[in-house]
């Protein structure tokens, strides 16, 4: 699933490391679910929604919208 | 990399398992050796290095309970797949190949050694698959 963390990352300045430290996750995880290898849980996705202060949708590319 | 607190808890649970099976392995065949077990006693000690493999099985269930990472769980799900799938094919394969008679007896603990060489293919897939994406 494509989504704009990288992007909302880069603006804070943080690393993958520091994304990763703040949702308790690994690096490994922020990478996969940055680059779309790994669609995080719906519990997983409101954890970053909420770290960013956004909607998810603000966050993720809906599969639909993509098509 | 730095490992999780699962993962930590399972490296030191495989090691000492693994020194257990050494253990039981090397006790069981040394008993066998010089004939020194017999009746219910014999398959007492030749169950015992069977029980430490049990375990690592057994480890990775507990892994996969014990892990808060999602993404990590997953993938460890996918190598213990990969890992089933070719073990349990190539069983399949060699049983029918023994049962025409085209190849000889292999101890079936083999499958074990299998699995584990199963779980190598499924890092390895995992990790190609991630460099093919990122790329």
């Amino acid at each position: 699933m494509k989504n704009r963390l990288k992007v909302l990352r880069a603006e804070r300045d943080w690393s993958q490391g520091d994304l990763a430290d703040r949702l308790g996750v690994s690096r490994q995880s922020v990478n996969a679910i940055e680059t779309g290898r790994y669609d995080p849980s719906l519990p997983l996705a409101f954890r970053i929604a909420e770290l960013f202060g956004l909607p998810i949708e603000a966050i993720f590319v809906s599969p639909s919208a993509e098509a | 990399m730095k490992r999780s607190k699962a993962a930590c808890r399972y490296d030191r649970r495989v090691l000492a398992l693994s020194l257990v099976y050494a253990v039981c392995l090397i006790g069981a065949t040394w008993l066998f050796k010089h004939q020194l077990v017999s009746g219910a006693l014999a398959w007492a000690v030749a169950i015992l290095p069977a029980l430490p493999i049990c375990g690592l099985f057994a480890t990775m269930g507990l892994y996969v309970v014990e892990e808060t990472d999602e993404y990590l769980r997953v993938l460890m799900i996918r190598q213990t797949l990969w890992a089933s799938a070719f073990a349990l094919s190539i069983a399949t394969i060699w049983g029918f190949l023994e049962s025409f008679g085209l190849v000889g007896h292999v101890a079936s603990y083999c499958v074990a050694i299998l699995y584990y060489a199963g779980l190598g293919l499924g890092t390895l897939i995992a990790r190609l698959s991630s460099l093919r994406r990122a790329a």
